[in-house]
């Protein structure tokens, strides 16, 4: 029998939730022989090749390819797993939100103090960019959201525990020190 | 001596009172028409407080501003009922002879346009408040009229082209507010001659008036339904340096307007109740929180407390009982559903923002200045008298066996007599509505947007404690109303009116509300029913007060009651509808960035 297949991703995120996915240390020898990677930052694998059992998404979407990212993730998991705050909420980025697009990216590309005033002011418009969204969006807000994993970052052992359960078909059943934050 | 009218004068009138912080905001707001950043300042200085706490109390209530209002500030009722009769003609005939929008000033300054909350005047809307005087029953011509005057400089008190019934025409009122007293019931809206409750108190011990308050089984007329003896008890018992009694005149709840009219007509009841209170708990003061919005009411209750004094029915010796001194103090609001609730009603007497407070301690043992301190509604202190004056078997006698007495009821929407009704306990619902000339509603919310929305196989349940609890707010909603628009009113209300402080009440409205509109516009989900019901538990676990425990009950009586209409509006057999738009969100920013967005494929595979 073939080993689940797992896909993350970081969107609008700081990645930090992929490196507590790596504080689970050692476990990952063990996480390798239970499942395979496709699509991830993990594997550095950059677009599905095959159907996908888990799909974990850091970060909200703050941009056109990020909500590109998240559908394609939706057409391809099974499963699919919002993972921390900002994928849950929004976080930090979300915090432009009652701020409109333009001030931010006025403040970004012509008004921030290490922009040097001798030279041109460019506001960058390169088609390859990705365009900002009016709002920065969790994810359940664009495609359906299976299972959502709390924290900021979500703690080694809770994100161990919710994948384990998933593998083995379990309720994902998390103890409240694995969900408490204060 | 500092100047009349200076800042530096009306704090020392105030004693430099921290304490008295809201009514020195309320001057400087009537006076200077906004509470400016150097202001805010020098009334910090001058009580020894933070700027921030002074700005923080400022920036709470609906009738303080940070920038001028306008010599003219207009306060337009957007309640429900308001909708009902027709305010949006009459907000944009504002807008149309003012020459600015709901929330801005005219250039010159002179006029300011502004939404606000219920202001208990259902029987009568559209209203609205002008720097405090009431306008009801307005039309687009009627607001052209109003507009002319104050672009001509009048005087706002004399543009009321006539005087109410009753009270409301007595001279230090002079209001155009209508009493619409429906049916006057035996306890509260029955006369009454002043003295009858305390000289009859005085002559038994205060546990005895408590133990005849008891045994008249008074249950709280807020719409908790606390047993009113017990509470007094409570109180009573508690050790503090002084105790205190607390009128909540704070009748916030949307359709709720019987304190107002019992505020006009029967004043001395209420105050006879709070003495008697007073008597009973041991409590030598007494407060009457008095909402902001019925400010118009201050001068003339002042006027007959000023009377009951002569009388010797307040001061020392009342009835000549030795040792038995009692006043009362009028405490204003400055517009803040919230502040209703008890505690935070007692944080904004003692001149903080309004916020609830965590219980227990509960208000009998530490309430007003931390003291132990009765809080009770104004229909429940008067009821209270009239227990005294004529007996608890005569009270008992009404009402259902665990309802006792009468409720007033504040009857509004669609119906032909709107009004204050003073009725038995037990009445049914229909029977309420062929009273009131509403028999086809085809809803009926009981208890204002915190309590439930009933439809028509429901007509026969009683209103009792024991059934249907409600402090008296009634709003018909007759056949042919979008029942969706009357829920998102509801709460669009908390929304506006919660105080902030729990997480859950302060995001999970706005959420509930969201969630509604995607219903609303056809993208919603039989999953989204369902998270609005599971949001819904949340938000009422996980409050504080009494505001966050009830707001999604708008939603969730509906959801209870109206299933159909929810079943009919949502997209059946899809799990998941978004109602995010990529080619919409990228708009703002491709205009900046001149970047042009294409679908791609995923894009379209998706739609």
């Amino acid at each position: 029998m073939s080993k689940p297949v797992v896909a993350t991703a970081s969107l609008a995120g700081c990645f930090g939730c992929h490196m507590s996915f790596l504080d689970i240390d050692e476990r990952i020898l063990t996480l390798i022989d239970l499942v395979e990677f496709n699509k991830s930052p993990i594997d550095d694998i950059k677009t599905f090749t095959k159907p996908v059992d888990i799909g974990i998404i850091e970060g909200g979407c703050c941009n056109s390819e990020n909500v590109e990212v998240l559908r394609e993730f939706r057409k391809h998991c099974q499963v699919l797993i919002s993972l921390g705050e900002c994928a849950i909420m929004g976080g930090l980025p979300a915090m432009r939100n009652a701020i409109p697009v333009r001030e931010c990216l006025e403040e970004a590309y012509f008004h921030s103090p290490t922009i040097d005033p001798s030279e041109p002011k460019i506001m960058p418009g390169d088609e390859d960019l990705p365009i900002i969204l009016d709002k920065v969006l969790p994810l359940h807000e664009i495609v359906k959201i299976d299972a959502f994993l709390p924290g900021c970052p979500p703690s080694a052992d809770l994100i161990w525990k919710a994948l384990t359960s998933l593998l083995e078909g379990k309720p994902l059943d998390l103890s409240y020190n694995l969900v408490k934050f204060d | 001596m500092p100047a009349e009218g200076s800042l530096a004068s009306i704090l020392a009138r105030h004693r430099r009172d921290r304490t008295r912080l809201i009514d020195i905001l309320r001057e400087v707001q009537a006076k200077n028409g906004h509470i400016s950043p150097e202001a805010a300042a020098e009334i910090a200085a001058g009580l020894g407080l933070s700027t921030v706490e002074v700005e923080g109390a400022a920036t709470f209530y609906h009738f303080f501003s940070a920038r001028p209002a306008g010599t003219y500030a207009v306060y337009l009722n957007d309640n429900i009922v308001s909708v009902m009769k027709g305010r949006a003609a009459v907000a944009s005939a504002f807008e149309k002879a003012a020459g600015c929008r709901f929330g801005e000033t005219t250039p010159d300054g002179r006029i300011g346009l502004y939404r606000t909350s219920c202001i208990g005047m259902n029987d009568q809307e559209p209203a609205a408040l002008i720097n405090g005087v009431v306008f009801t029953k307005l039309t687009p011509a009627k607001v052209k009229l109003i507009v002319e005057g104050m672009n001509a400089g009048m005087n706002v008190r004399a543009m009321i082209a006539a005087t109410g019934d009753g009270a409301n025409a007595a001279k230090l009122v002079r209001a155009m507010v209508k009493n619409n007293i429906r049916k006057e019931g035996p306890v509260i809206l029955a006369s009454f001659r002043s003295g009858a409750a305390v000289k009859k108190a005085v002559k038994i011990t205060p546990e005895g008036v408590i133990a005849e308050v008891k045994k008249a089984n008074l249950l709280g007329r807020g719409g908790a339904g606390f047993p009113t003896g017990l509470k007094w008890e409570f109180c009573r018992r508690e050790k503090g340096e002084n105790h205190y009694v607390v009128c909540n005149a704070d009748e916030g709840e949307p359709g709720t307007f019987k304190d107002r009219v019992i505020l006009t007509e029967r004043p001395h009841l209420l105050f006879e109740g709070m003495t008697v209170a007073g008597y009973a708990v041991g409590a030598r003061k007494g407060l009457l929180y008095l909402r902001g919005e019925y400010a118009y009411l201050a001068p003339y209750l002042e006027s007959l407390l000023a009377g009951l004094r002569k009388k010797n029915l307040l001061g020392k010796r009342i009835a000549g009982k030795a040792g038995f001194s009692f006043d009362i103090e009028i405490k204003l609001g400055a517009g803040a559903y919230v502040c209703g609730e008890e505690s935070a009603l007692l944080q904004s007497a003692q001149g903080e923002r309004g916020e609830p407070r965590d219980r227990p301690p509960f208000p009998v043992q530490s309430g007003f200045l931390f003291q132990p301190t009765t809080v009770n509604n104004v229909e429940t202190l008067c009821a209270a008298a009239r227990i005294i004056e004529k007996g608890a078997d005569w009270f008992k006698a009404m009402g259902t066996p665990r309802s006792a007495g009468t409720k007033v009821l504040s009857v509004s929407g669609d119906c032909k007599k709107p009004g204050v009704y003073e009725v038995p306990f037990g009445l049914t619902v229909r029977r309420l509505l062929e009273m009131a000339g509403g028999p086809d509603a085809q809803a009926v919310q009981i208890g204002g947007p915190s309590g439930a929305c009933i439809s028509r196989g429901q007509l026969e349940r009683a209103i009792a404690f024991e059934d249907l609890a409600t402090g008296g707010s009634i709003i018909v909603i007759g056949p042919g109303r979008d029942l969706f628009e009357v829920i998102r009113n509801f709460m669009e209300f908390f929304v506006e009116e919660s105080c902030g402080w729990c997480v859950p009440c302060r995001a999970g409205n706005p959420l509930l509300l969201r969630k509604l509109e995607k219903i609303m516009s056809g993208k919603g989900t039989p999953a989204d029913i369902i998270e609005i019901e599971s949001w819904g538990r949340i938000i009422k676990a996980m409050s504080r007060c009494g505001l966050g425990q009830t707001s999604p009950n708008p939603i969730l009586t509906t959801i209870q009651n109206f299933r159909e209409m929810y079943e009919s509006k949502v997209e059946r057999g899809r799990d998941f509808l978004p109602e995010f738009d990529l080619a919409e969100a990228v708009k703002e920013a491709s205009a900046v960035t001149g970047q042009v967005f294409a679908a791609s494929d995923t894009e379209q595979s998706h739609e």
